[in-house]
């Protein structure tokens, strides 16, 4: 293969995780949160492009547009939920969200 | 020479791949985080292409950096400035261990990637140019991923149902939004 072997895409793959990992757990807005949250899922979209490559197999790929498929779904759902939030005049802070508490 | 060009095109996409990223996190604006969220999904699109992932390259610019992101950005939009939110929150505490544990997921990850792995994950397999096309995709998403297929398309309705729902005005509100237009 020309170019980059495989563990560069997977440092590469584990460096964006990370840094979505710290965006979830640091910023306070619900659509950071969101913003994160699909930087992690690109993360692990990569490592699938990268093995499927690796092990000559496209199933990889298609979990890939499988994840695509579900990130959509979850940004319908997250944004619908913000909106919601907006609309009944609710601070947007993941940290003042207390009422669901058991 | 067009190992080189590989490389060359390989580092600028990453390295605009992980800045956009952290500027992703890091921007108090919401409007140039999505907007570098767009950034980042273009870069990785090439990295897809690099690893012979056509088809997955063309639907990350189409449905995510595209669809998707425009949904964010209506969102936002909508939100005007009540969007910014501070920057982090919780006591000190809680970030200092929000970092920690995102840097020891780094480490373990990097450690499992470059010293346990090594060989193994040297040696591609050799592949056709069909590798990654849209018909190959499309052949295996109609015949060994059927149930994946289905079950996906099933996950979007259930969605989208559930964003008019959430969309929804309750009764309640209604009769509160005539009371209040009514003089």
């Amino acid at each position: 293969m020309t170019g980059p072997d495989i563990p560069w895409y997977l440092a590469v793959a584990s460096i964006l995780f990370t840094i979505g990992v710290a965006g979830v757990l640091l910023r306070r807005s619900p659509l950071i949160v969101l913003l994160s949250l699909e930087i992690m899922l690109n993360a692990a979209n990569l490592a699938f492009v990268g093995f499927s490559r690796l092990h000559g197999s496209m199933d990889g790929q298609v979990f890939a547009l499988s994840v695509m498929a579900v990130a959509a779904a979850e940004v319908c759902v997250g944004l619908g939920l913000i909106v919601a939030m907006a609309r009944r005049r609710l601070d947007l802070d993941v940290d003042a969200f207390t009422e669901l508490r058991g | 020479m067009g190992n080189f060009l590989t490389w060359i095109v390989w580092l600028v996409a990453a390295a605009a791949c992980l800045g956009t990223g952290v500027r992703v996190v890091t921007a108090s604006n919401p409007f140039s985080s999505a907007l570098s969220l767009i950034g980042n999904l273009a870069s990785l699109a090439v990295l897809y292409l690099l690893a012979s992932g056509e088809f997955v390259a063309a639907a990350q610019v189409l449905v995510y950096a595209g669809a998707v992101m425009v949904m964010f950005l209506f969102v936002i939009a909508y939100l005007g400035g009540r969007a910014d939110a501070p920057w982090a929150g919780g006591t000190r505490l809680i970030q200092t261990a929000s970092v920690v544990a995102a840097v020891s997921l780094l480490a373990v990850t990097l450690v499992a990637v470059g010293l346990e792995a090594g060989d193994q994950l040297s040696s591609e397999a050799d592949v056709t140019r069909s590798f990654g096309s849209p018909a190959g995709i499309g052949d295996l998403f109609l015949t060994d991923q059927l149930l994946a297929f289905e079950i996906t398309s099933i996950v979007l309705l259930v969605a989208a149902i559930g964003g008019v729902v959430l969309g929804m005005r309750s009764r309640a509100e209604q009769e509160a939004d005539k009371a209040e237009a009514a003089p």
